[in-house]
């Protein structure tokens, strides 16, 4: 009994604690209260939708392009590299995108690493081997940060897991540059500091980072497909796709026969089930 | 102990007759999990959730010992080892998956668990013991689960752990050399993440050790069943094997398809993206928010917003800080004394029409409002609404279910589970073996029941 | 029918295999070949990951390595012999290809064509992998002026060949090939 009425006691304790000192001034608060402030950004954030068309690895049946992963690599290594690492990622694993290996090798060789003289044991640089990872841009965060206006761009070898619906915010990132609507912006007062870019698919719109697609036709395409900006954009977005989870599609591919073979022993428990229970059941009516 | 018609072990060979004179161990789990264990024969699916529990832990131990392989325990390098895992080690992507998704699975089913537990009232006496060893693994578990989350040094990581140890500075006086002490250092670092390894590699071995007394006290009792009746003759159970063992083995059946549905084509749905940006002491996510499994515990921390004062004089008796820390704390300590809160006689939710109808429309709608808004941003209506939610939550335990054990007229017991099963005319064929003396012979009958399931 | 006792003796094996038996067996072997399934990942996941097993290559420079001198370097993380040979080494090393040996290999066939001064062998005894001496200066060489490991005293001759101890073979050979007159490229 005594427990019961402590309880009692407690629990209409707590509840008038929470009622007449929390909830009854944020009720207060809500109603008569000054309206919470929003950020004038918020009015001209959008959610990115990602290409048109989807990828080609969407969905539980989805498979890489491997074309459209060797241009997206391509569209990495002209543009994207020149500020963003890809640290997780080694040459070799380009393998995977559908070079042989001889071309695995090329494309190393044709990257600069950093190495030490073996003579003098000095750091100087080597061209790169499929066993090395891709090179940083900036030698440490400092560098980085004063080389670009204080934002330190991210390393990109996780960037579509590290955002939510990564592959689609990649792609429309990209291609969400351009202008706010003035009207609008001169009512909330929004303005873009100097130094930043209106994106509106970026979470406060304004971003640090220079449209990086900037003209079509900006990167040739080795397979001769048209580079407009959607086009890289996309190719990028699912290049970016495979460095974050290269087991995707393996992935999804493993998924199935499990799941099917589940699907088969389940059945089968099922009816092992009923049967032994089948003596025990009442009958019906 | 058992019911006097349980099956003895009856060893067949040479070999397991020597077996059985210097080691039982068959023995043993013969009359744990076998066909000498009598359990009611009414038991619903909501019964699966031990098995699948016991099955979720050594799920988790399997995983997490291999996935130890290849991880170390150093700011410096472990969201790198974590990728070298995902990206360089055979099938080590399979076994991160499962070893993620398979904690939140593990929260799913002890969840449904707890829950079974609430409408059957499964806590109360002779259970209690069950009960209170199913608090501590459960305690246990969020321990595990916290430290563990730690582990991938990715930004959630790295501000859960500063976030949760300092909950400890709500506590005055020693609150902030004890988050110092907990930390080793100002901040987490290498010696936190270390000793959280070293721990997470620890607890579930003492939650396994924890699941073995649980399992022990319910082999005193036995189980109990969803008309709450206990059992009173031979008809009314049926032996554990193969009865529940083939039940079970369809209930993991259908987990199985669930859980490798979500490893292999939702893997990260129940994680956050911040966790694959590595960890960054100078720069807070957006929003920051625990595991699901979580949510409605951080939903009650962040109710109280309001530092409790004596009106008008400004003095501060508790401040709003450690109030949350209290409440959040209490919301599952309260689950200690349930036993001697609900002093109902009857069991099951089925004949308590009373407690049924808070248990549907109050208990399990609040549950899910504060796993909904314990997630939320901390901005209104969400805190207000976890307010709400998490006054009846204490009102519930603390409050309602002492009155309503008071006053509440129980609907008519069926005399036995057989008879629940079966309607009365058939039960009273049923020979009847076995029996115990019956102690809460049931008042009245109700022909019409038919078994839960 | 008597249905409401827990009667269990119609699953009891005693009968045999009876045919409503077969959906149990089969619904226990499926069982039986997903969980012995489940041990694939989990014991292949021991093996070498991608990384290492990745073909890497390691870059020698000879040129500045004296008749009598060797270096050692690290390939696939283990060491790395390279020696080149003086010529009276050269003479006596091909003198010894006739004779009576554990592991009967030839001078020719464990160097280059028109290298047969550089000698390049793993660091590593075939007995049980310690590392022999007389790769550097002063170390012991052992009886046959080559190499000699301290652990369980195995003596190899000057082309690296087991004469004497307890190791089963000569020391290895890695594949390498000569980029140039004086880089060697191992692996």
């Amino acid at each position: 009994m005594s427990i019961r009425l402590g309880g009692i006691i407690a629990g209409l304790a707590i509840t008038l604690v929470l009622v007449l000192w929390s909830l009854a001034p944020g009720v207060y608060n809500f109603a008569f209260g000054p309206a919470p402030e929003k950020q004038p950004s918020y009015a001209f954030y959008e959610h990115g939708e990602g290409p048109a068309n989807g990828f080609s690895f969407d969905g539980a049946f989805g498979k890489w392009d491997y074309a459209q992963l060797q241009r997206g690599y391509q569209v990495y290594k002209e543009v994207c590299s020149a500020c963003h690492s890809l640290k997780f990622v080694a040459f070799r694993n380009l393998q995977d995108l559908g070079y042989t290996e001889a071309e695995v090798d090329a494309e190393a060789a044709s990257w600069t690493v950093p190495g030490i003289d073996p003579a003098t044991g000095e750091t100087t640089t080597r061209p790169g081997e499929p066993t090395d990872y891709f090179p940083m841009p900036f030698s440490n965060a400092i560098a980085a940060a004063a080389a670009n206006n204080n934002a330190i761009p991210p390393d990109l070898s996780l960037i579509t897991k590290a955002r939510h619906d990564g592959s689609n915010y990649v792609y429309s990132l990209l291609t969400g540059y351009g202008e706010a609507d003035p009207a609008k912006a001169a009512k909330v007062g929004f303005e873009t500091p100097d130094g930043l870019y209106f994106n509106k698919h970026f979470p406060n719109v304004n971003i640090a980072m220079a449209p990086p697609l900037a003209v079509d036709g900006q990167v040739t395409f080795a397979d001769g497909t048209a580079s407009t900006i959607p086009q890289m954009a996309t190719d990028v977005a699912a290049f970016l796709t495979w460095t974050a989870e290269p087991s995707l599609v393996e992935r999804k591919q493993t998924g199935w026969f499990v799941i099917g073979f589940l699907l088969f022993a389940t059945v089968l428990a099922f009816l092992s089930y009923k049967q032994i229970w089948a003596g025990l059941k009442p009958k019906k009516g | 102990m058992s019911f006097a018609w349980a099956k003895q072990y009856q060893p067949q060979s040479a070999f397991t007759k020597w077996l059985d004179e210097k080691l039982p161990f068959p023995r043993l789990v013969y009359n744990a999990v076998g066909a000498g264990y009598p359990v009611p024969r009414n038991l619903n699916y909501m019964w699966n959730f031990g098995v699948l529990a016991g099955f979720c832990l050594m799920l988790q131990i399997v995983t997490g010992v291999v996935l130890a392989m290849h991880y170390a325990a150093n700011q410096a390098v472990a969201f790198g080892t974590v990728e070298h895992i995902m990206r360089n080690v055979n099938y080590g992507w399979m076994l991160r998956y499962a070893h993620a998704n398979g904690a939140s699975f593990f929260f799913i089913v002890i969840y449904l668990h707890i829950f079974r537990g609430f409408f059957y009232s499964s806590y109360k006496a002779p259970r209690e013991m069950i009960w209170l060893l199913g608090v501590v693994i459960f305690l246990l578990m969020m321990a595990t689960a916290f430290m563990g989350y730690v582990l991938p040094w990715g930004q959630m990581s790295f501000w859960g752990a500063q976030v949760i140890t300092g909950l400890f500075t709500a506590i005055p006086l020693v609150g902030e050399p004890l988050q110092v002490w907990l930390l080793g250092g100002f901040a987490p670092d290498n010696a936190a993440l270390n000793r959280f390894f070293s721990l997470h590699f620890l607890l579930p071995f003492v939650i396994a050790g924890v699941v073995i007394l649980h399992i022990w006290a319910l082999h005193i009792p036995g189980s109990s069943n969803p008309t709450g009746v206990e059992v009173k003759q031979e008809s009314d159970t049926v032996p554990f094997h193969p009865y529940y063992t083939a039940k079970d083995g369809f209930g993991l059946g259908v987990f199985m398809i669930l859980f490798t549905a979500m490893v292999f084509f939702l893997p990260n749905a129940l994680g956050h993206p911040d966790n694959y940006i590595e960890a960054n002491p100078l720069s807070t996510p957006a929003l920051i928010v625990p595991e699901w499994y979580f949510y409605p515990f951080y939903a009650i921390l962040r109710a109280f917003t309001g530092d409790l004062t004596i009106p008008f004089t400004g003095i501060v008796l508790i401040p709003a800080k450690l109030l949350g820390v209290i409440a959040m704390f209490g919301s599952i300590l309260v689950w200690f004394i349930l036993p001697w809160l609900d002093k109902s006689p009857v069991r099951s939710g089925h004949y308590r029409p009373l407690f049924r109808k808070f248990f549907w429309f109050g208990l399990i709608p609040t549950m899910a409002a504060l796993f909904y808004l314990g997630g939320a941003h901390a901005e209104e209506p969400y805190i207000m609404l976890s307010q709400i939610f998490t006054a009846y939550y204490f009102m519930h335990f603390l409050v309602i279910l002492p009155i309503i054990s008071q006053i509440e007229v129980p609907k008519p017991l069926p005399f036995s589970i057989t008879e629940a099963v079966l309607g009365k005319d058939k039960a009273a064929e049923a020979p009847r073996a076995g029996t115990v003396d019956g102690t809460d012979a049931g008042t009245a009958t109700d022909g019409s029941l038919q078994p839960a399931e | 029918m008597a249905i409401n006792t827990a009667d269990t003796s119609a699953l009891s094996t005693d009968e045999g295999v009876r045919r409503r038996d077969w959906i149990h067996i089969a619904a226990l072997s499926t069982a039986g070949v997903g969980g012995a399934s489940l041990l694939f990942p989990l014991i292949s996941q021991m093996a070498p990951s991608e990384d290492v097993l990745a073909a890497s290559s390691t870059d020698v420079d000879v040129g500045a390595i004296q008749p009598g001198q060797s270096i050692k370097t690290t390939f696939r993380k283990q060491p790395l012999f390279v020696k080149r040979l003086t010529p009276e080494e050269i003479a006596a090393a091909k003198k010894d290809d006739a004779a009576d040996m554990r592991d009967p290999a030839t001078l020719a066939s464990r160097t280059k064509e028109g290298h047969e001064d550089i000698l390049i062998t793993m660091g590593v005894c075939t007995h049980l992998g310690c590392v022999p001496l007389g790769a550097a200066e002063g170390e012991n060489k052992g009886e046959f002026g080559g190499y000699f490991c301290p652990c369980h005293g195995s003596h190899y001759d000057v082309a690296g060949r087991i004469r004497k101890g307890p190791a089963p073979l000569n020391l290895k050979v890695p594949e390498y090939s000569f980029s140039s007159d004086t880089v060697v490229r191992v692996g």
